[in-house]
């Protein structure tokens, strides 16, 4: 059970990796480009714009982590506590 | 060669070199330090284990209706391509460090050596090699099998990551040393904007939408993307010296 459990979040984090609002956005988008395009429009429209707010959004979530993670490593050093990991 | 194959073509390269280029790093740190023979066994196993993967899923993909494919296949080529444009754009701006090969080199060449050595058939190079060629392979083994069973042809997406593999290992047998100078972002970056590109046609073809000028859409889809992740690259870098000001006005606002 620990290994079919130990295969299905190594199969996740390959495929989704560290970012799943991106993944579950990307499917969404996909929904509204099918619901669109089966009552009759042309659909194609949905997923640039789609695509666009999801990297940005992503990029904004990730680049917030990186300021957060820099200020306590910044603080830790003017403390003079030693940081765990590589950061 | 139509647009789509040279596009196929190119991605596939690209993520392959890049992938192929960090495997390399592994390989020659345990090979030079411990054994080259149990490195290469773990090479020689992994490759096995991949051409396995790609021979049993490759059939079974193409099989698929395309329309079920291409939105299955589009949206997670969509998914991933967006992972490694993401990653590639906060390299590039700075946010997030750089894939350093030496510096990669060094800590496998000292935990190599810290394992002790043995006699005879080395275990520690084995797995380590093993594992470094298994891990940076299935990456490009996805992207072989995904970008190859939608355009029907898993044998242009194989030669293209087998050409890319006989690339850098020739240069890794010239060089003797981990190839440092690879633009390995650069390629990151041409490689998620690709996949980004792609998997966004194609999940939205197979969801039922109809591009306008068909495949031709991937003209503006691809140049899009890039300048769009430019821009982003751009605004992070000017942010930055932004905060970086501000923090140094601090700091002098504070000393005086």
């Amino acid at each position: 059970m620990r290994r079919v459990r130990a295969v299905l979040l190594g199969v996740w984090d390959f495929v989704v990796g560290d970012d799943w609002r991106t993944a579950v956005g990307v499917v969404l988008a996909l929904a509204l480009t099918a619901v669109v395009a089966s009552a009759g429009g042309s659909g194609w429209w949905v997923m640039p714009p789609a695509v666009l707010l999801l990297l940005g959004l992503s990029i904004r979530r990730a680049a917030g982590e990186g300021v957060r993670s820099g200020r306590r490593r910044a603080g830790e050093a003017l403390h003079g506590r030693r940081s765990v990991g590589r950061g | 060669m139509s647009g789509a194959e040279i596009g196929l073509a190119l991605s596939v390269f690209l993520a392959c070199a890049v992938e192929a280029v960090e495997a390399l790093t592994i390989v020659l740190a345990v090979g030079t330090t411990r054994s080259w023979s149990s490195a290469l066994s773990g090479v020689g196993a992994a490759t096995l284990a991949l051409a396995v993967i790609v021979l049993a899923l490759g059939p079974a993909l193409t099989s698929l209706p395309i329309d079920a494919l291409r939105v299955v296949v589009g949206g997670l080529l969509l998914v991933f391509g967006l992972q490694w444009l993401r990653k590639a754009i906060l390299r590039a701006s700075g946010l997030k460090a750089k894939h350093d090969e030496v510096e990669i080199y060094a800590e496998e060449t000292e935990a190599a050596r810290a394992a002790g050595l043995a006699v005879g058939f080395d275990g520690y190079s084995f797995t380590i090699a093993f594992k470094g060629v298994l891990l940076e392979g299935l990456e490009v083994a996805f992207i072989v099998l995904t970008f190859g069973a939608n355009q029907h042809d898993v044998g242009l997406a194989a030669a293209a990551a087998g050409v890319a593999l006989l690339v850098v290992v020739l240069a890794g047998v010239a060089a003797r040393a981990p190839l440092a100078r690879v633009p390995e972002n650069t390629m990151k970056f041409a490689v998620g904007v690709m996949l980004s590109s792609f998997g966004m046609f194609w999940g939205a073809e197979g969801a039922g939408a109809s591009w306008p000028g068909g495949d031709a859409a991937l003209l503006a889809l691809v140049p899009g993307i890039l300048l769009v992740a430019v821009g982003m690259v751009w605004s992070l870098q000017r942010l930055g010296r932004q905060g970086a000001a501000a923090d140094g006005a601090d700091r002098v606002r504070v000393r005086a």
